[in-house]
Parts: structure tokens; C-alpha cells; sequence
């Protein structure tokens, strides 16, 4: 079946296309729009997108796979990041990364059985000083314990309105007047 | 000598809801743009030469420099593109500013539009960065409502549009032409230069790319004006003006990013601001700039008798001990990068640390050239070895001579930047590759203290 936006997303879209020059520039961003609808990229959204912007599904097609934040096959309900590049190992993001794995029961790039989540590394995600740290859908979670990681994959659990919203809350920035 | 405290760029970020309009008017924000608006587009550009302002983006090219170069072409408009890609391991700087004080960032993008006569400025932030996106574009409504950016900028006949573009996930869309690309919505791919994209960027139209910090600073430097903005610095008299983000992460006591006068010392960045090592642990190397900046030792001492050397004021010093600037650090054979240093403790493997970093830029490479594609795989897989106790002496030849192989060899910084660091650790810690072989190091954290 043909992939269709909802209207506040097709809105959201018209309202950008005229900020561009051309109708390519709005590759990255119409494909986000519509894993954000759609949670993931198909074959009918690249269908989609090159219609939409007047270009081969070749062009577009490229560009899903040139980027990891595009997904072309479903991931679980929340999907959790796990930062492992230097700074963040050497604070103990290894032992994150095992402590998630053995309690979903999934190594990283595994999805549970569930449905639930999806266990992926990611490479530096700005929060170096923050370490060890997770992306659990949007939102940062820094100085990270294992203790700390179980209440967060239990409140994920309850919450049921998938993809949550990034939040305004504390994010680890150490301002010195006051330390 | 203590570290000044200047809070000049952080100085919103403890304030509550430092994010929204009312707290950046608050604040004093918006008035630079009212002192820019009656400036001549000439007069920005040479106050921002006068700061000494070096790019925050990496490569500390002055800003001011790079501003003079823009080629205006009569069939196209002028862009400005905004590196916030932030992704080179170790720097969580940009990030800071966008979230805590996005009217900053805001207020410096409109008034270089006014200086590189400018009415569309697209703004490339790391896609990863939710809030940091999600912030940005509450400002940009926000300025537009209260007519700083729109059809005038504020009331001035100069329309000027602020989008805000989120990438998706590639460290390579950092480098200035990937970003470009990327943003035209190609894949992510460099460009040959030149030509430049002062004369050939954005949509084929001349374009300024500058890191987001650098232009989050411009409000200062309108402010104050560009001489006292440079004098702010302890390198002043080498050209390096001004304050700057620093950040410092690894095992030390308070790791965070800090404001200081650029040309802190790495001790000082480590000690006075980052509170010194936990747990009675000892440094056993500084990457000082991201990962791409090779590692410094403690205890390595600055050879520089001949007076017309620019490290000749340190000669015999340590090297956590001179000033951090962009020409300083180059003497030490290293890079200033983005002046974010990740501190690796005395109980850590250097082949752990050099595996970890090899395997990322294996990761990140784009593909387009041989020696980087092929030589960044190599590293990593021959790191791996090491790590797995299963190398050879020969492995350790070969690891030089593939890092050697990339430098020089490829279309953009990436590939020199996975070869200088490899080629660096190597220098410092062959002795560590040495006892590796047949003898598996522990991995990083399990740390024997
Ligand atoms: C592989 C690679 C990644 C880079 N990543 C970034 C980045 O995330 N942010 C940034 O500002 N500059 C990055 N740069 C540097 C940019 O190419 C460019 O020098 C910079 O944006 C110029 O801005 P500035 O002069 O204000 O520093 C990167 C360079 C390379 C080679
Ligand atoms: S050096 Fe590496 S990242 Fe840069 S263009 Fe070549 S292959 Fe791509
Ligand atoms: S190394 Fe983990 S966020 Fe930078």
C-alpha cells in the first residue's frame, strides 16, 4: 500500500520546503518526518519521499543508508543507545552495555522477543563528561549505575505512549560558581 | 595562577529557564544586535579580526580570516552554515550552548548575517541531539515573533530566515563539504577542495561554515568590542583571542565543560577545573582535543632552546604545562582540536584506548577513498589483535605503516585523523604494544586499583 503522511506532518512539511533552494535538501528531513509517523523506513516511504521531491528512489534509497539514524527494519517499542566510545569506557560503559544486555536478555544490535526494546551501540553522543551514559529513544541519560539503568528499562516498560518526548531535565552541565 | 572565571559565554546557564527569550533579555541578550545594526557589514568583519578569533570547529582557522574570503557571486545569494555536528569523541561542548543558551547561538548566527550580508543561515545540528534541535527551533519562533529575524530584523529591510536542520547520524557530516552535501541531501560524502566554500558551497553558492561555538561568541565580541574581546586571552600575543568552551571528561573528579580564557594549561584544566583524579588514580596520557588530536604524556618535557621557536617561552616545561592554543599545541606535535581533552588514567591499556578508537573511526569512514576505507579497518583489526593477545611483532610494523599509509592520501581530515592518533599512541606507548603480544591487556574499567 502507498505510504501517506498524516496532515500536521504533511504540514510540517510544506511549511519547510520553501526555506530550501531546492526540493532535494528536504531528503533528511522528510525522511525523518516520516520514521517519526512510521517508526521505521520502507520501501513505500522512499517510494514516497523521491515522489514527493522529484527524485529517483535510488537518490533517496542512498541516502537511508548512508545515515544510522534511519532504521529499515522495525525496532522495538523503545530503542536504547548505548554510548561506547572512549570517554564513556573509561567511566564503565562496558559494564552498562553487559548489564543491559543480561537483563533484556539480548546482546546489543537484538531486539527482545517482546517487542519491547532494541539494544544498540552508538558512537560518541556529546555527553563525554556525563559518562557512562544511554540515549533511551530521545532522551540522555548520564552517570549512568546499573541500579540506575534497571529503573530506567522499568519505567520504560510502564510508560505506553511510545517514542517519549525529550524532557527539560537536569543534563549534567557543572557551571563553577556552582561547585 | 588560579584560572580566571570570566562567565561570559556560560554566563545564562545556571540561570533558570536559561533557554527561554524572556530569560536571555533578562540577561542582556539582543543588545549586541542593536549595537550590530549600526555597524557596517565592513566594520563586523574587522571587529571579528581584531578578536583573534580561531574556529572552534577543529582546525582554529581565524574567523575573522575566513570571513574575508567569501566570495560573493552575482547569480547566487551567500549562506552560512552552522557546523553543530558535534561528534568527534571526547566533545560534548556545542551541545551545552544550544541547550542552556540557544538565544545566544541565535542572536551570533543573525548578526554574522547581517556582517556576510546573509538571508539564509542553516544550521546543521548532530540529529542525535533532540533537545538541542528542539530548543533552537523554540528560539528561532520565538526571535521571529519578536521581529529580531523574519521579514526585518528588527525593523532593519534585511529578510533573514534560521533553519534548523537536523542530520542523522554520521560523524563525517562534521567535516565542512560532508556537511554541505549532506545538507543539499546527498549522502554524506567530501567534496574535493578547492575550490572552497567561501566561493562554492551551499547549493553551489559561496557559503561560510563555521562551528557553532565560534559564532555563539559573536555577540560577545560585538559587545565588548573585538581588542578587549582578544585580550581576554593568555595567547593574545600570538593571536588567539579571547574565552572558550573547554570540557574534560575521563576519570577525574568533576568532569564537565568549563569557561576559560583560551591558554589554560592541560594541568589546569585537569586539576584546578576538573577537580584532579579519582580514586588516587595518576594520568597516564591527555588526548587533548578529541580524538583525533594525538596524546600528550606527563613528564614529556618541551625541547625548544633556539629562541625564535614559538614554544621557547616553555622550554623545559612540561607538556601538561603550556598553554592551550592552537599554535601551542601544533609545536607540541599535536592539535588543539576542540579543546575538549579526555583524560586516560595510569591503570588503562593505551592498546584498549587505541582499539576503542580505532574501531571508530572503522565506523565513521565514508567510504570514497581507498586508504582510509581499507587503512581504518586495518588499524582496528590489528588493535583488535592486540587487544586479544594475538598480535605479532610483525602486526606492529604493519600498524605503522598502514596509519602511515592514510596521512596525506585522502580527500578529507578523517583518514589523518584515525592515522595521526594511532601513529601518536604508537610513539608514546610502543612499549605497550610490545607486551601485548601473547599477552592480552585488560580492558578499559577493569582497572587493577
Ligand atoms: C572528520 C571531521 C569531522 C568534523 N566534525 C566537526 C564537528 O562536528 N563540528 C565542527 O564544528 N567542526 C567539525 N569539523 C571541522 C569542520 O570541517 C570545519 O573546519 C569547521 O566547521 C569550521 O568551523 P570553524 O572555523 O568555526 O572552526 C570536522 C572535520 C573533520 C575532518
Ligand atoms: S578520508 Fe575517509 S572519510 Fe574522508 S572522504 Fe576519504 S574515505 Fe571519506
Ligand atoms: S564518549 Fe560517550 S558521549 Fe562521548
Amino acid at each position: 500500500m502507498a505510504f501517506e503522511l498524516s496532515p500536521e506532518r504533511l504540514a510540517l512539511f510544506e511549511e519547510l520546503l520553501p526555506r530550501y533552494p531546492t526540493a532535494q535538501a528536504l531528503t533528511i528531513p522528510l525522511l525523518h518526518i516520516c520514521q517519526e509517523q512510521n517508526g521505521y523506513i520502507t520501501p513505500e516511504i522512499v517510494a514516497f519521499v523521491a515522489k514527493r521531491l522529484g527524485l529517483s528512489t535510488a537518490d533517496v534509497q542512498g541516502v537511508v543508508t548512508f545515515y544510522t539514524l534511519f532504521q529499515q527494519k522495525p525496532t522495538g517499542r523503545n530503542v536504547v543507545w548505548v554510548c561506547r566510545t572512549l570517554s564513556c569506557e573509561l567511566m564503565g560503559a562496558r559494564s552498562i552495555q553487559h548489564h543491559l544486555e543480561e537483563t533484556l536478555g539480548i546482546h546489543a544490535g537484538e531486539t527482545t522477543e517482546d517487542g519491547e526494546f532494541t539494544l544498540l551501540t552508538a558512537e560518541c553522543l556529546a555527553a563525554c563528561g556525563q559518562g557512562p551514559m544511554i540515549q533511551l529513544n530521545d532522551e540522555y541519560h548520564e552517570n549512568l549505575t546499573p541500579e540506575g539503568v534497571d529503573k530506567l528499562i522499568a519505567a520504560a516498560r510502564l510508560k505506553k505512549d511510545a517514542r517519549c518526548k525529550a524532557t527539560h531535565g537536569p543534563i549534567g552541565i557543572r557551571s563553577r560558581a556552582s561547585k | 595562577m588560579p584560572v580566571e572565571n570570566p562567565r561570559i559565554l556560560t554566563k545564562n546557564y545556571a540561570t533558570p529557564e536559561s533557554w527561554t527569550l524572556a530569560a536571555y533579555e533578562k540577561g542582556g541578550g539582543y543588545q549586541a544586535l542593536r549595537k550590530a545594526l549600526e555597524m557596517t557589514p565592513q566594520q563586523l568583519v574587522d571587529e571579528v579580526k581584531a578578536a583573534n578569533l580561531r574556529g572552534r570547529g577543529g582546525a582554529g582557522f581565524p574567523a575573522g580570516l575566513k570571513w574575508s574570503f567569501l566570495k560573493p557571486n552575482p547569480e547566487k545569494p551567500n549562506y552560512i552554515a552552522v557546523n553543530a555536528d558535534e561528534g568527534e569523541p571526547g566533545t560534548f561542548k556545542d551541545r551545552t550552548l544550544m541547550e542552556l543558551d540557544p538565544h545566544r547561538c541565535i542572536e551570533g548566527f543573525i548578526i554574522s548575517a547581517l556582517a556576510l550580508n546573509v538571508h539564509h543561515v542553516y544550521c546543521y545540528v548532530r540529529g542525535e541531539l533532540v533537545l538541542s534541535i528542539r530548543r533552537l527551533e523554540q528560539a528561532v519562533r520565538e526571535a521571529r515573533a519578536k521581529g529580531y529575524l523574519g521579514e526585518k530584523v528588527l525593523g532593519r529591510d534585511h529578510p533573514l530566515d534560521i533553519i534548523i536542520h537536523a542530520g542523522a547520524g554520521a560523524y563525517i557530516c562534521g567535516e565542512e563539504t560532508s556537511l554541505l552535501n549532506s545538507l543539499e541531501g546527498l549522502r554524506g560524502e567530501p567534496r574535493l577542495k578547492p575550490p572552497f566554500p567561501a566561493i562554492v558551497g551551499a547549493f553551489g553558492a559561496p557559503t561560510i561554515v563555521n562551528n557553532l561555538e565560534t559564532l555563539a561568541t559573536i555577540p560577545t565580541i560585538v559587545e565588548m568590542g573585538g581588542e578587549n574581546f582578544s585580550k581576554l586571552s593568555r595567547l593574545h600575543h600570538m593571536k588567539d583571542g579571547g574565552v572558550r568552551l573547554y570540557g574534560v571528561s575521563g576519570p577525574v573528579k568533576t568532569p564537565g565543560v568549563y569557561e576559560a580564557p583560551v591558554g589554560i594549561t592541560l594541568n589546569e584544566l585537569i586539576h584546578d577545573l576538573g577537580g584532579g583524579m579519582r580514586d588516587g588514580l595518576k594520568i597516564k596520557a591527555v588526548v587533548p582535543g578529541g580524538s583525533s588530536t594525538p596524546v600528550l604524556r606527563p613528564g614529556d618535557k618541551v625541547h625548544a632552546p633556539d629562541p625564535k621557536d614559538p614554544l621557547h617561552a616553555w622550554h623545559g616545561k612540561d607538556h601538561l604545562d603550556v598553554p592551550m592554543g592552537v599554535d601551542t599545541m601544533r609545536g607540541l606535535g599535536t592539535m588543539l582540536g576542540t579543546c575538549c581533552a579526555i583524560v586516560v588514567d595510569d591503570q588503562t591499556s593505551m592498546v584498549r584506548v587505541a582499539e576503542n578508537l580505532m574501531l571508530f573511526y572503522a565506523h565513521e569512514s565514508c567510504g570514497q577513498c581507498t586508504p582510509c576505507r581499507e587503512g581504518c579497518a586495518w588499524m582496528a583489526r590489528l588493535c583488535r589483535k592486540f587487544a586479544a593477545g594475538t598480535a605479532t611483532a610483525e602486526d606492529l610494523d604493519t600498524l605503522g605503516d598502514v596509519a602511515n599509509n592514510i596521512m596525506g592520501n585522502t580527500i578529507c581530515a578523517l583518514g589523518d585523523g584515525a592515522a595521526m592518533p594511532m601513529l601518536g599512541i604508537l610513539k608514546l606507548f610502543r612499549h605497550e604494544f610490545e607486551a601485548a603480544i601473547g599477552k592480552k591487556p585488560p580492558h578499559i574499567g577493569e582497572r587493577a586499583a
